[in-house]
């Protein structure tokens, strides 16, 4: 049963892009701003992570929650320090800042820690193999897939039903009228950032858990097909950064499966160039005509 | 800026310049031979450059102790080319231009050796590589010899010689699939070999897939390589990736023999594959701190008594190797003159080494013999030792 296997090697690495691309397009949704940092933070995660298990001898879900904690004070800091005066200033502007500051997190970590990759514990979670019609299903990789569908539901359940939730939605379609209804917008687009980081920082010990190996620049490829997976669904609209996610993983899957192993990251990149000719609003976008 | 900005900008870097052209010394004079070590002790490989430095230093100290090369005390420099071979070609001038080095000693990869050829040749310094395996680097397309570059390693096509008779011969398979690294060219040319050898021994190659260095999801090809029912993988990648490889390659149910060359030789496999995963697979080596000869074991009780009890690999050994492979020559060559040595180099013979007796070819490859090892619960053990 080689097609189940490979089935579930696609879902287990398009759940990672999907938890990714949910911030990114969490982020754009409220300020059309593409954060480039977004990849640094799932490192910044992964190494939380990494340091909580075997610096603090913690199991893998206080570590999971302290990596999460620590990525939404670090994305809510990153959009305060560097995003916040850039609000009303050109969109080019906030886009080579975003790049500015992947790059600052990505070699101040470097700086103090050194490049060399680390390898992640082998005992956090038990790790034993599930036979299902002959495929041998890793019990990590379900274990995975069932934390990123708990996270996205959580996450529909807070910009649905919550205030902070009506208040994203609010900002997102008119942060001035947003405004005048009393609701502070500032603090709005910090939870933005605070709740999309925190799925960032989950992404990276998942990577971690799921790869086994990080290293200070292991943000910036997952970070990229994320963003590709956000586009994908249509960016700014989050049902569509999930079926993006998976949809990706499946395909990059199925292009190795047939044997290009070596195109599989080319195929993101394709996907994007027909995306952005044929369909630039996305799976689940709609046309919207810009307003002159 | 303006135009007075412009000018003490102008004067500054000009006061630089000058004073990097006054500041370079020289080697030969005095009572010091100085030799570069141009290594990887950061980035992806930092574990290779690492290792052979420490082989070095310890290498250095029982010379200089012994009264040096002619009463000349050896003095090495050491710099880090960062794993990246452009960086390996500006270190490489450094020591050349600003260090005014003898020798080199280094890089410890193919691609960040090869970085260097064209300067060494130019500027007649010999570079010896410790552990740069591929034929290519001595010798170039068209069969002329690099004149000044020399290895202390034996060569790829004879790595995957060897992993293609044991797995034939001891192992008893007669299929196996092959998965490299598409961007080394370490890997490219030991699988050739291995492929050619395995099937004139009457073997089967089920599979042939390649990976890209730094990718960290190989589930989907390895399904594929599953799939095809292989005996025997043959992964001569290095251990970053190959870590990976194998942990996730047991992950999916490829229960078979494993076979990798020294690319694989390094603490961090262990770690990132976990000693479970890296039961029944094996390495072909330049040598095994395990093995009972001699030469070997009075090196290896010299080495922990210098690191703390560490026990030398192979990286140890070939830095230690490089350094004396040099001083011999420098010795039989009687002068400082790149030129003499690098004859005296060429016409090596039957010098025991930690790694073998060595006879240097009219290649500049290093004839001598090559150790089997198997991983058991994550440490190598001594398996077979193969003369060429």
């Amino acid at each position: 049963m080689e097609w189940l296997q490979q089935l579930m090697n696609g879902i287990s690495i398009g759940s990672i892009y999907a938890l990714i691309a949910l911030g990114y397009t969490m982020v754009y949704g409220i300020i059309k701003l593409i954060n480039f940092a977004h990849g640094d933070v799932v490192m910044i995660g992964a190494f939380t992570g990494f340091y909580a298990i075997v610096g603090l001898h913690l199991s893998f879900i206080p570590a999971l929650l302290l990596a999460m904690a620590v990525c939404s004070i670090l994305g809510v800091i990153i959009e305060r320090v560097a995003y916040r005066r850039l609000r009303n200033s050109s969109r080019i502007t906030a886009l080579i800042t975003a790049i500015g500051v992947s790059f600052f997190i990505e070699y101040t970590f470097i700086y103090f820690r050194g490049a060399q990759p680390q390898s992640y514990p082998k005992d956090v979670l038990p790790e034993t193999s599930i036979n299902i019609f002959g495929a041998k299903i890793n019990s990590q990789a379900l274990l995975i897939f069932v934390i990123t569908i708990v996270l996205m539901i959580i996450l529909q359940l807070i910009v649905h039903r919550t205030k902070i939730g009506k208040a994203m939605r609010a900002v997102s379609i008119d942060p001035e009228t947003a405004m005048l209804m009393g609701i502070s917008v500032d603090r709005t687009i910090s939870a933005t950032f605070a709740i999309g980081s925190a799925l960032a920082g989950a992404a990276g010990v998942i990577i971690g858990i799921y790869f086994t190996k990080i290293e200070p620049l292991m943000g910036l490829l997952p970070g990229i097909k994320a963003f590709v997976a956000a586009v994908l669904g249509g960016i700014g609209i989050i049902p569509g950064a999930m079926v993006g996610g998976f949809i990706l993983g499946l395909v990059e899957t199925a292009v190795s499966a047939i044997g290009f192993s070596n195109f599989r990251d080319a195929a993101a990149f394709f996907i994007l160039i027909l995306i952005l000719i044929f369909k630039p609003t996305g799976i689940f976008g709609k046309n919207v005509r810009e307003k002159v | 800026m303006g135009k007075r900005c412009l000018k003490a900008f102008v004067v500054g870097l000009l006061s630089v310049l000058l004073l990097a052209a006054c500041s370079t010394g020289s080697s030969g004079d005095g009572d010091t031979i100085k030799i570069g070590a141009n290594l990887e002790l950061s980035g992806n490989v930092a574990s290779y450059g690492q290792s052979i430095l420490e082989g070095i230093k310890l290498a250095v100290e029982e010379i200089n102790n012994d009264g040096g090369i002619d009463g000349k005390k050896i003095e090495i420099v050491e710099m880090d080319n960062k794993s990246e071979s452009a960086e390996a070609v500006s270190v490489a001038t450094r020591l050349i231009s600003e260090e005014k080095v003898l020798a080199i000693i280094g890089s410890a990869t193919t691609g960040n050796t090869a970085a260097q050829i064209d300067i060494a040749n130019k500027e007649k310094v010999i570079v010896l590589t410790p552990s740069g395996t591929s034929p290519t680097l001595t010798v170039n397309d068209d069969g002329s010899v690099n004149e000044y570059i020399f290895r202390t390693s034996y060569i790829d096509p004879f790595q995957g010689t060897v992993a293609a008779n044991f797995a034939l011969k001891e192992l008893g398979v007669k299929t196996a699939a092959v998965y490299i690294d598409s961007a080394s060219d370490y890997s490219k040319g030991l699988a050739e070999a291995f492929i050619q050898d395995f099937e004139a021994g009457g073997g089967k190659i089920v599979a042939n897939e390649s990976y890209m260095q730094n990718d960290t999801d190989f589930r989907s090809t390895l399904t594929r390589i599953q799939s095809a029912n292989p005996e025997f993988v043959f992964i001569p990648g290095y251990y970053g990736d190959v870590g990976l490889i194998i942990d996730q390659a047991r992950e999916i149910g490829i229960d078979v023999p494993l076979m990798g060359a020294d690319g694989w030789d390094s603490p961090t496999l262990v770690e990132l594959a976990g000693a479970d995963a890296l039961n029944n697979t094996f390495i072909t080596n330049h040598y095994s701190s395990g093995d009972p000869d001699d030469t070997i074991q009075n090196f290896v009780e010299k080495f922990k008594e210098k690191y703390n009890g560490k026990s030398p690999d192979a990286f140890n050994a070939l830095g230690y190797d490089s350094v004396y492979l040099l001083a011999d020559a420098i010795k039989r060559a009687g002068s400082l003159d790149s030129e003499k040595i690098k004859d005296a180099l060429a016409s090596t013979k039957d010098l025991q080494l930690v790694t073998g007796k060595v006879t240097i070819d009219e290649n500049h490859n290093p004839i001598k013999s090559a150790t089997i090892l198997e991983y058991k619960d994550g440490e190598q053990v001594y398996r077979a030792k193969i003369d060429p």
